[in-house]
């Protein structure tokens, strides 16, 4: 087991990613706690969260990944399933400080504010933490489940599928904006005091949310760099590349397809649970159509069918946002269209394709 | 109004002598005998002998008598010693004679105060009301009407029948026509209530139905209050009717409603359609077209406002050009710098594509701000026909299906009847086929990403009629245009036509059952269970092309 593990990357790759990995986990908290605060090397309290939600990110960037960069299905609806698994959080954190909002009451304050007398059924049952764990698994894959098991049976694909998604990521925000629905409407969850009973205002507590979300970052990143290099990622692969020959040979992509999906729809959903306790909200604004297709543009900018890429396309392309939107706040959305039309004008396998290509020459001019 | 013929000479000669003198007209209109004695009568010390009077005014019907009414309720109405009646002025210090209007010389409080109680408000009340059923301002007959309504008496049927008959204002109409029903449905006459519930029925108006429940009402025994099963059958039978009409009406609105958004989203989706088909990508900048449209149409009305206010009424006709060559030359840029590159690409070229419509939308944000800019309709464009009560057909979307229509059949026209048709159906069936016989397929393609830009541009005059104008305008129709798109299929016209008023039909009638937003939903969900009963039939190409 532990040895098949071990073939699914590279001797090289294996030590880049530990060394990585250590220093997200290891390196990175002792900067923050150990280090003096005059000190230039350490890292200042506020920039926690935002490294926090920089992983989250990096974990739909890998989800994206395995279903467009290796299965060739683009979805316009991942911002869904990463608004879903953070709802799940959210319900669980406003359940956990029932009694401590404004208005002192057994219920969250929206539903106090609307006059509701008791909890919807389908609020029951988050205020134990296991079952929101479960939650944030199930949602968002048994709703990618049975949406993936229509659309993919009727055997939509290519562009159509995209733009089914992105109607459905339309319609669920609609919902979600409408106070009836029974997430806060407009504002969504907000407000929230304490995780298992650790205050979210320490910064203990979010340097724990930063370690835990790193920790889960790296397990997916081996979980899905053992997919991609198993026989079902060959399948995966090649559906992409000619999805009727791989018909042909005796598969059934529905399958394949629908488990990718889904998984990736969870991976998404374990992120936006990650997520909202470490921003501290979630509104239905996550869901907005363009969201999605920014998670699309994170896996581009890197280089899709490499996981790699993904990471890394999430980080450069959340960081510029980071940076623009304070310095230059006008420019920011022309400059995120100039990189969707560089990206596939000229980039089309990324920033990891630059590398690659420079790989490449080395190798050619030493031989 | 009734006049006297046993008025004397003397009296009319003194009338209009003191007409002439007036301060105010509507005090005396006529004189008369009996006016007068009544009039006098409301300074009684009796409160019987002031009802009587009441009600004689209401019997006698001159609106001359409405400010010493009004006057006698407000505890404003004095009466001196030799029986003549005066109204106490604003001021408070004067009083005028109630009839002639003369001032009144002596000490106000030397006059005596007439006492009413509640039960000579009451008859004050509805006399009023009768009495104002003949005034020249709509608003005050239809309180007056309102009123009667409130508290039916049989005694004014006849009354509210001769004004229902002069009037002509609708609203007014109703509110009598529901006072009438009112005087008469508890009527001891069988005929006389049977007549009215059939009156009633006929007008088809929804407000008469719990009248007609009452009917239909038991009383605490359990025994109907309604003795006649006849009558109580009638009644049954009008709320059925009644209840079919309205049926009919909101069945109609909603297809009416349901037609302008899809003349909206036909306009939208047919470039996307067919630049869809031609060159299988789908361009998420094509909402952003409608947004050029609508803003180009803008621009004119401000050129046609600041330059040419007297032509200002056509501006929207020298709009629609300037909205379809601004996107269609747009569209076209975009075809020949950016699309063209991505060929065979289809889901980069959405993602490009979509990177264009952030810049679009940017710039126009800087340009014109992120707020709504005002697009106004045209006189001849605002106002409707109302059919109907509760039906209204507003010009502009009229016009809009109109122009839809309108703008299909020239697109019909120019793919059907033109050589540049012929070409774009040649590369939309095969594209090697149509290169090899020597046409410049990426010419042909940059033409038809023009013409779907354009004819979005349409879609963007259309709507800034009936809609707001903003940047994000095209965002929020782009996911129903695609939807179209899903529906309709590509490549037939008759296809985006059924999809665009299916869904705009669809739309219109779920919302009022379950809300705008889950009517949006339940669409959605209607789509892909459409799609799994046609899958091939709807999208997929078929043959060889299937993979591609």
């Amino acid at each position: 087991m532990l040895k098949d593990i071990l073939e699914i990357q590279s001797k090289r790759a294996w030590v880049l990613t530990l060394l990585l990995a250590s220093i997200m986990v290891i390196v990175i908290p002792i900067l923050n706690v150990v280090v003096p605060e005059d000190s230039v090397l350490h890292i200042p309290e506020y920039l926690i969260p935002l490294l926090g939600k920089f992983l989250c990110y990096a974990l739909v960037a890998l989800a994206m990944d395995l279903i467009w960069g290796y299965t060739g299905i683009l979805s316009l609806g991942h911002g869904v399933f990463f608004a879903l698994g953070g709802y799940a959080m959210g319900m669980h954190l406003m359940r956990v400080m029932a009694g401590e909002g404004v208005y002192r009451s057994e219920l969250p304050d929206f539903m106090v504010f609307l006059d509701w007398k008791e909890l919807p059924w389908y609020w029951y049952g988050f205020d134990h933490f296991w079952f929101t764990l479960l939650m944030i698994v199930l949602i968002p894959g048994l709703f990618a489940f049975i949406f993936g098991f229509f659309a993919f049976r009727s055997r939509i694909k290519g562009v159509y599928f995209s733009i089914i998604t992105q109607a459905m990521t339309y319609a669920l925000m609609l919902l979600f904006f409408r106070n009836e629905t029974g997430f806060g409407g407009n504002n969504g969850l907000t407000d929230f005091k304490h995780i298992l009973g650790f205050s979210l205002h320490e910064p203990s507590t979010k340097l724990g949310l930063y370690i835990t979300t790193a920790i889960v970052l790296l397990l997916s990143y081996i979980l899905c760099r053992y997919i991609v290099y198993s026989k079902l990622g060959r399948v995966l692969t090649a559906i992409r590349d000619a999805e009727s020959r791989v018909m042909f040979s005796g598969y059934n992509p529905l399958h394949y397809k629908l488990f990718v999906w889904t998984l990736s729809a969870i991976l998404c959903g374990i992120a936006g649970a990650l997520y909202v306790p470490q921003v501290g909200i979630i509104n239905p604004s996550e869901m907005q159509p363009a969201n999605s297709i920014e998670m699309a543009i994170w896996v581009a900018v890197g280089g899709r069918g490499t996981l790699v890429g993904a990471l890394l396309g999430a980080g450069l392309v959340n960081g510029a946002k980071s940076w623009f939107t304070v310095a230059y706040p006008d420019l920011w959305l022309y400059f995120l269209g100039a990189i969707f039309i560089a990206t596939t004008l000229f980039l089309p396998k990324g920033v990891v394709g630059i590398t690659n290509l420079f790989n490449k020459k080395i190798k050619n001019g030493g031989k | 109004m009734k006049y006297y013929k046993n008025t004397t000479i003397v009296i009319i000669l003194i009338g209009l002598l003191l007409q002439l003198f007036a301060v105010n007209v509507n005090a005396a209109p006529t004189t008369n005998m009996e006016l007068s004695q009544a009039l006098a009568g409301l300074g009684a010390k009796s409160r019987k002998k002031i009802i009587n009077s009441v009600k004689k005014l209401g019997q006698i019907g001159d609106p001359a008598a409405i400010p010493a009414l009004e006057a006698l309720q407000e505890r404003k109405l004095r009466a001196d010693a030799n029986g003549r009646i005066y109204i106490i002025n604003d001021d408070g210090t004067s009083a005028k004679e109630a009839l002639t209007g003369e001032t009144y010389t002596g000490a106000i409080d030397d006059l005596y105060t007439p006492i009413i109680n509640n039960r000579v408000r009451r008859v004050i009340k509805t006399v009023l009301a009768r009495l104002k059923l003949k005034s020249s301002d709509p608003e005050v007959r239809l309180l007056a009407a309102k009123h009667l309504a409130k508290n039916p008496r049989e005694d004014a049927s006849k009354e509210i029948q001769t004004a229902l008959e002069k009037e002509t204002n609708d609203e007014v109409r109703e509110a009598l026509a529901l006072a009438l029903a009112l005087t008469q449905i508890d009527s001891p006459r069988k005929d006389q209530r049977l007549q009215t519930i059939k009156t009633i029925a006929e007008s088809g108006n929804l407000k008469f139905i719990p009248l007609l429940k009452g009917v239909l009402a038991k009383d605490s025994t359990g025994n109907f209050i309604e003795p006649d099963a006849e009558v109580r059958k009638a009644a049954s039978k009008a709320i059925k009717a009644i209840k079919r009409h309205m049926l009919l009406i909101s069945t109609i609105r909603n297809l009416f409603y349901g037609l302008s958004l899809g003349s909206v989203l036909l306009l939208a989706a047919l470039g996307l359609a067919i630049t869809f088909g031609l060159m299988g990508v789908i361009n998420m900048a094509h909402g952003e077209m409608l947004m050029l449209g609508a803003y180009s149409t803008y621009i004119i009305q401000e050129i046609f406002k600041n330059f040419l206010p007297g032509l200002f009424e056509w501006y929207i006709i020298a709009s629609i050009p300037v909205a379809f060559i601004v996107p269609a030359v747009v569209g076209m840029i975009l075809e020949r710098t950016i699309i063209r590159h991505l060929y065979g690409r289809p889901l980069e070229t959405l993602l490009a594509t979509w990177g264009i419509s952030l810049m679009l939308i940017q710039t126009v944000r800087l340009i014109f701000g992120a707020q709504n800019v005002e697009v106004s309709n045209p006189s001849w464009l605002s106002g409707g026909f109302q059919i109907t009560q509760g039906l209204l057909l507003t010009n502009n979307r009229i016009s809009i299906i109109l122009f839809a229509v309108f703008v299909v059949f020239l697109v019909w026209l120019l793919l059907n009847r033109t050589p540049l048709g012929l070409m774009v159906r040649a590369v939309t069936q095969s594209r090697s086929t149509a290169s090899a016989m020597g046409i410049l397929t990426s010419r042909i393609d940059m033409w038809t990403f023009g013409l779907g830009s354009g004819i979005a541009g349409l879609g963007g005059l259309a709507l800034s009629q009936i809609g707001n104008v903003g940047p994000e305008l095209g965002q929020s129709y782009i996911v129903d245009s695609f939807m179209v798109v899903v529906l309709g299929g590509v490549g037939k016209i008759a296809g985006t036509v059924f999809g665009a008023f299916g869904l705009g039909i669809i739309n219109k009638f779920l919302e009022p059952f379950t809300g705008a937003v889950l009517g949006k939903i339940f669409v959605l969900v209607f789509i892909i269970l459409f799609i799994q009963k046609r899958p091939q039939g709807i999208f997929a190409l078929k043959g060889r092309l299937a993979d591609g």
